[in-house]
């Protein structure tokens, strides 16, 4: 098997401690929770600290409770399992729920947590492979070379946004705590992501996550919708998140919609959503959502199935994400 | 001598469903495998493999890794010159390339080190300078590209193999047909998966003894790979298949690392280990062939064939392997389920620039049968017959030999067919469910071992040793390799049964070459036959010597004497008695030591003409199988919910394990037919797409289906107790069943495996616009065909051999 290369390790107990790990140890340092993520990738070579910060015995970074105002705060080292048992997120914002119950497969979702979900690496086929093999096409740009196979006249790196966590909390307009040495800073989920296989967070490397904090739901309804080869295991090759609030009625008051996994960042679509205020969810109306929302997907050939059928599967998902919106 | 003649052909052993006798260890954890294999003073083994496909070496520089601190050795081809392969015909590998490197994997040193990290560290600090050869990464283009060749023994440039045989006049039978139904379809290559990768250790001793531990389904093929390539008498070898963690025919072949670090504790004077990585496994690969296929068919109004014209192209990947015997399988059992009374087979392989395929679970007959399966479904739609009924009107008959001289015995094929109809309702369900629904039926058979073994030799093909301790116990020695399907358990239950004991009390000592006599190994479903009969032949003389003490004890005729429950007994009298173990002590005392060798040798096939190597077998297990789908039309992914499937075994020996192997078959079919693609970038140095667990996709427990299972027993005159083989036939009828269920649902023909979704929602939008519904494949390859082996058939008073007679072959499983 793939063998962990030799690694130190610190365990802080404060977030302060984890700060000050991160600025002994450098660029040299990750932080680390579950290391789903990160760990297989160390395996692979594609990631190479010399030192990893494992963030799990801070006991602030594992908050999960409503605050008085109904937003739900998520800390970053809740496991995805405790996310899908939380009686809170049940009730209050099953889509969360629901998108972390599809993430991976149950054992991983023991390890893995939100923080790590929500600044998952970017994905290619060219790129999360062993050292051996990317050796035989000569690296990529991503690690270790200078060419994006995906589109190889392109400048920059076409990884794949790969969260099912991102755009669910995109679409509930979820912001996100960061504490760095220049003290704490919150960013709204949709804007954290950019669109860059390589730089795709607007994160400085020594900012740790704290936590993620989610607006109530209120009479609003969301869904996510995945899709992906298997039942389990298997990453998105599209996600889609919708979120819908009416007037009473059936009328659209307001709308997100944000795809995930045909990008290096996840697409949030305002003129789709835009579309859908001021109308009922009838087919037309959502047809037309789902064409305007399909239109800026991109996905290219770096993840498991074809390109032109995962285009086309776009505007399926999203029609089947709002339809199941409906009140009936 | 007919097994357990004194029970009224009654069993208490065979036929009753009972546990694994490893199970316990299996399920905690507690079974060894070779990579838990650990010796004092071990070292660790890497291999460094070649990152380009096609490519000549010019230089290797060794130095810098040589000269890393906890490096012991360092070898490269140079040291291991003597080519190998499992065919005697393909004796085309070596363990490191000396000079020429043919796929992306493909070992070019290796390295001894302390420990794991040196020895990948160590690898990395080899050089080796290239010469890039053009890679050739398709049938197609190896048969436009005989240069570069990628080896010097090919039929023609880049073309492997090249058959054409022809049994009775095919044109004539096409001419006489009221339709011909013609087809082209493309089987893709995918692989093995076990979940244990394949692990090594080998230790040299002082006394100038080599010992092998290796997760291998053949050690005794392994033996003989050593002792060619390592230039040691075979007595000085000793190979021991560890148990394997899952095999389906990827751990056939005696493999580069088994050589490699054979050779590195010879050098070193240490033990060496290597377990592969998950991305060599794939390298390893020997895998299910890519097959394009063309089948003519020629029917008449009521279905019955009046020839058949089968050609199939194969990508072989870049070496022999097991590849011959595979594009003869491509041909061989399309005629031993359906009356086929004449029949044409050209079979091509191309060498190309991948990791080589070989045989797994099916060796070469799921792509023929998938493809004869689905080009009956149409047949039976154009004659507007129902295809199970076109089936049962036309079935081979049992104890006969078809047009290409196969032997058959038993056929519980139609049998099979009406326990599927009526389990699934089909008649009240075909062509009658909604859009997007639908249900498909496919049959298959398959041999029960291969009847000539792979390299030419007059021994049997399994031998068995039987020892009888004083306290009573046995011990059952036997070469064959328990990969999972229970072999082990098999022998326990076998010799139980003869003498009357609980197969728990039987010692199993198997795949061993100092300890166990040979048995050729776990391939071509020949075990629980061959190794069965074997024992059967040795237990029967045991208790002959056995039953000899006891009876003049017992002052009664041997004949009167019966074996149950660990006791002898007068049948006539059963309060004479005695134990067994006191038995065998009255036995030991008269005669010596107790105890008996048994043997198997398959009979004598028919076929005469060259190339009749490959389909004979002992016996032929019959399936069918109907598929239920589901088919969403915007999406064109299917789901399969539900199969039923029925299995010709002859006799259950356990039917929980034939239960299992069937249900396994159909898992591992289902995963064939929906999803699993051994897939290479074309555009990018032919670069496996995906050599990962996560991302080469096999199905989970959620694409599972439920399965409805029907075992059938005609018991066959060849089998140990009538039994037959149930660990591959049962995976060949899925795929086209999935194939012919979605043409049911939604109306297309799929004619290409695997039916993703992308495939099927391509054929319906087809559909949509008027287009032919159908995904597939449009054209074959251009290839030099040799002038045909004609061989009457038996109608036309043939007697097997060709009509320009030729020199035998060795054939293989």
């Amino acid at each position: 098997m793939l063998r962990l290369p030799p690694v130190t390790a610190s365990f802080p107990r404060t977030v302060e401690e984890a700060l000050a790990q991160k600025v002994e140890h450098g660029l040299g340092a990750a932080f680390v929770a579950g290391g789903t993520d990160l760990y297989p990738n160390m395996k692979r070579r594609v990631q190479t600290p010399a030192h990893v910060i494992d963030i799990r015995r801070i006991p602030e970074l594992h908050r999960l409770e409503p605050l008085p105002d109904g937003t739900l705060v998520i800390g970053a080292c809740v496991t995805l399992t405790e996310l899908i048992r939380s009686e809170s997120v049940r009730q209050g914002w099953p889509v969360i729920a629901e998108a972390a119950s599809v993430i991976s497969t149950p054992l991983l979702q023991n390890m893995g947590t939100v923080g790590g979900n929500l600044l998952l690496d970017t994905r290619c086929n060219y790129y999360d492979q062993g050292y051996e093999w990317r050796k035989a096409i000569n690296f990529c740009m991503k690690k270790d070379g200078d060419i994006c196979w995906v589109a190889p006249s392109s400048p920059r790196c076409w990884a794949v946004q790969s969260s099912d966590l991102v755009p669910v909390m995109i679409a509930l307009d979820a912001s996100i705590q960061f504490e760095g040495p220049g003290g704490a800073r919150t960013v709204r989920a949709r804007e954290l992501y950019l669109n860059d296989g390589i730089d795709y967070l607007a994160k400085q490397p020594d900012e740790l996550l704290i936590s993620v904090e989610v607006p109530r739901l209120g009479g609003a309804r969301a869904d996510y919708q995945k899709l992906r080869r298997r039942g389990s295991f298997d990453f998105p090759v599209l996600g889609v998140a919708v979120w819908v609030r009416t007037n009473g009625g059936d009328m659209v008051s307001d709308a997100r919609i944000v795809i995930g996994a045909v990008g290096s960042a996840p697409v949030v679509s305002d003129e789709a959503a835009a579309c859908l205020v001021g109308q009922e969810l009838s087919d037309e109306t959502i047809a037309e959502a789902a064409r305007i929302a399909a239109r800026p997907a991109k996905p290219l050939d770096n993840t498991d199935f074809t390109i032109g059928w995962r285009k086309d599967m776009v505007p399926v998902y999203v029609r089947r994400a709002l339809e199941s919106l409906r009140q009936d | 001598m007919g097994p357990n003649s004194d029970s009224g052909g009654r069993y208490r052993v065979v036929g009753t469903p009972r546990a694994k006798v490893d199970a316990a260890a299996k399920c905690t954890g507690d079974t060894i495998f070779a990579d838990d294999v650990v010796l004092p003073r071990m070292l660790s083994c890497r291999m460094l493999r070649s990152p380009h496909p096609h490519a000549r070496i010019v230089k290797i520089d060794t130095s810098r890794a040589e000269a890393l601190d906890g490096v012991h050795a360092v070898i490269t081809g140079t040291d291991l010159p003597i080519p190998f392969g499992i065919l005697p015909v393909s004796q085309d590998e070596h363990a490191l390339a000396p000079d020429h490197v043919r796929f992306i994997g493909d070992g070019v040193a290796a390295v001894a080190a302390a420990d794991e990290d040196v020895a990948t560290n160590a690898i990395d600090l080899i050089q080796v300078e290239y010469e890039i050869l053009q890679a050739i990464g398709s049938v197609a283009q190896a048969a436009e590209t005989p240069d570069p060749a990628i080896h010097d023994y090919a039929d023609d440039g880049n073309i492997h193999k090249l058959i054409h045989l022809e049994f009775g006049d095919v044109d004539r039978g096409l001419e006489r047909a009221d339709l011909i139904q013609d087809d082209l379809l493309f089987y893709d290559g995918n692989t093995h998966l076990p979940i244990e990768q394949h692990a090594a250790v080998a230790r040299y001793d002082r006394n100038g003894r080599l010992t092998l531990w290796s997760s291998t389904q053949t050690p005794h093929y392994v033996h003989r790979a050593l002792a060619k390539v390592l230039e040691l008498p075979p007595s000085r070898i000793r190979v021991i298949a560890t148990p394997n963690g899952g095999g389906f025919g990827g751990k056939s072949d005696p493999f580069p690392h088994e050589i490699v670090v054979s050779k590195l504790a010879i050098l070193t004077g240490r033990p060496v280990k290597i377990c592969l990585t998950r991305e060599e496994v794939f390298y390893c690969h020997r895998g299910r062939h890519p097959v394009l296929m063309r089948v003519r068919t020629g029917v008449t109004q009521d279905g019955a064939i009046t020839a058949m014209d089968f050609e199939s192209y194969l990508d072989g990947g870049a070496y022999g392997s097991y590849g011959v015997a595979s594009t003869y399988y491509t041909g061989a059992l399309q005629t031993v389920t359906y009356q086929v009374p004449v029949y044409r087979f050209r079979g091509a392989r191309a060498f190309t620039n991948k990791p080589p395929c070989g045989p797994k679970r099916g060796h070469g007959t799921p792509q023929p049968r998938f493809a004869v399966e689905v080009t009956l479904d149409k047949i039976a739609e154009r004659l507007e017959l129902d295809p199970a009924e076109l089936r049962l009107r036309h079935l081979q008959p049992p104890n006969s030999v078809t047009a290409n001289y196969l032997k058959i015995g038993t056929i519980g094929l139609g049998e099979s067919i009406e326990k599927v109809v009526a389990g699934s309702d089909w008649k009240a369900r075909f062509r009658k469910l909604p859009y997007g629904t639908g249900l498909g039926l496919a049959c298959s058979s398959y041999i029960t071992g291969a009847g000539l073994p792979i390299y030419w030799n007059a021994m049997p093909h399994s031998g068995v040793q039987l020892k009888c301790d004083r306290g009573g116990g046995v011990t059952v020695f036997c070469g064959s390799t328990d990969i999972g399907q229970g072999s082990d358990s098999v022998l326990a239950y076998i010799v139980a049964e003869v003498l009357g004991l609980d197969p728990l009390e039987i010692a199993v000592v198997t795949a061993d070459t100092d300890l166990t006599p040979v048995d050729l190994g776990s391939y071509s479903s020949r075990v629980t036959l061959m190794t069965g009969q074997a024992a059967v032949q040795a237990a029967e003389r045991v208790k002959q010597l056995i039953a000899r003490a006891a009876a003049a004890k017992l002052e009664v005729p041997t004949e009167r004497l019966t074996f149950v429950q660990g006791r002898v007994f007068d049948v006539e009298q059963p309060e004479r008695s005695m134990s067994f173990a006191e038995a065998v002590v009255l036995a030991e005392s008269a005669e010596g030591t107790i105890g008996a060798v048994g043997s198997y040798m398959p009979p004598r096939s028919t076929g005469r003409y060259r190339g009749s190597g490959v389909g004979p077998s002992p016996a032929y297990s019959y399936s069918a199988c109907v598929a239920e789908v589901e088919v969403d039309p915007d999406t064109g992914m299917v789901q399969v919910p539900k199969i039923w499937i029925a299995h010709d075994v002859g006799q259950s020996i356990n039917p929980a394990l034939v239960v299992g192997q069937i249900e396994g078959g159909v898992y591992m079919g289902l995963g064939e037919a929906l999803m699993e693609e051994m897939a290479y970038r074309e555009n990018r140095n032919l670069v496996h797409k995906w050599p990962s667990m996560l991302e080469y996709k096999s199905p989970t427990t959620h694409e599972m289906c439920d399965v409805t299972t029907y075992i059938i027993e005609d018991p066959d005159p060849n089998g140990p107790f009538g039994a037959k083989e149930a660990g591959q036939g049962p995976l060949l009828p899925v795929i086209p069943a999935v194939a012919n269920a979605i043409y049911d649902a939604v109306g297309v023909r799929i004619d290409e495996v695997p039916m993703s979704a992308p495939k099927v929602l391509k054929a319906i939008q087809a559909k949509a616009k008027g287009k032919e519904p159908r995904y597939g494949p449009s054209a074959t390859p251009v290839v030099r065909w040799p002038p045909p082996t004609s061989v009457p058939t038996p109608a036309e008073g043939g007697d097997g051999r060709a009509t320009k007679p030729e020199k035998m072959p060795a054939g293989g499983g």
